[in-house]
């Protein structure tokens, strides 16, 4: 059992979690909406470390470098994908594509 | 003075302020190298938090994987983008002191805060009762996850497998 009582913990994923939502949500430039998928990801592996050093399970590790594989890969396939956006529309704006015929 | 009132809890408080108010400047920058520094911070900032709830190995990871390799990546491709047709050109004129001191001011505080769990003993022997070591994790992890980290590995193949297709130019026969 830890100091810190798990309420706080899961308060503080709260918080990072919504603010990486409102970022995705919001701004229309890409790369930020990368950026804010990325501040919630950190937030769940808040809320899992939390959770493991309470409980004194390394579970919760576990869960949290699975995170970090999953945050890698999505970050690589993002990137390329925008580094494609930009070479096609000369702009990072989300709304180009709308522009994209299948 | 201040020592005598450090304990995990108000460090654990402070670091947690600090990712809060760099993830919200992540989120309302104009510029993009801007709120990749701010980033960095909220990173490390949630690095401290990992390694004040007992988790040093987590802690380690969020800041080589997280903090290294992927803001790296990110750094690269503003690098690729040119940012002509940015929002760069909106923002202000650059002002001196005042781009970097914001993350310079919270990148500070938390050093503060990690150098006063290393100086006082009482926080040290509180978090080494209570830490989960790196052998549990691996224990675990070549166990009973065994099947999750082969999911994982072919996870990052994809990722980099996609990551070479898309990223390839039209002249080397890169078509989506």
């Amino acid at each position: 059992m830890t100091a810190i009582p798990l309420e706080h913990v899961l308060i503080l994923a709260c918080i990072l979690f919504t603010i990486g939502f409102f970022g995705v949500i919001v701004r229309k430039n890409t790369l930020f909406m990368l950026m804010s998928l990325e501040v919630m990801l950190n937030a769940v592996g808040v809320a899992f470390i939390g959770a493991g050093s309470v409980w004194q399970q390394a579970d919760g590790q576990v869960m949290f470098i699975l995170i970090l594989t999953l945050a890698a890969a999505e970050v690589a396939v993002g990137l390329a994908l925008l580094i494609r956006l930009q070479q096609r529309f000369k702009s990072l704006d989300i709304d180009c594509l709308s522009q994209l015929k299948g | 003075m201040i020592v005598r009132f450090a304990s995990i809890e108000s460090l654990f408080y402070l670091a947690a302020l600090i990712a809060i108010i760099a993830s919200l400047k992540v989120v309302t920058q104009k510029n993009t190298v801007h709120a990749l520094l701010y980033l960095v911070v909220s990173l490390l900032a949630v690095a401290v938090c990992f390694y004040l709830m007992g988790a040093p190995f987590a802690a380690g990871l969020e800041v080589i994987v997280y903090a290294g390799a992927i803001l790296v990546l990110f750094v690269f491709a503003i690098m690729m983008f040119g940012l002509k047709n940015d929002e760069t050109k909106y923002a202000p004129q650059s002002k001196g002191l005042t781009i970097w001191l914001g993350p310079c001011v919270l990148a500070v505080l938390l050093l503060v805060a990690l150098l006063f769990s290393f100086d006082s003993a009482d926080i040290q022997q509180q978090l080494n009762a209570t830490v989960i070591s790196s052998k549990e994790v691996g224990i675990l992890l070549y166990g009973p996850y065994l099947l999750a980290v082969e999911i994982a590995s072919f996870l990052l193949l994809a990722g980099l497998v996609a990551g070479y297709h898309y990223a390839k130019p039209d002249a080397q026969g890169g078509h989506l």
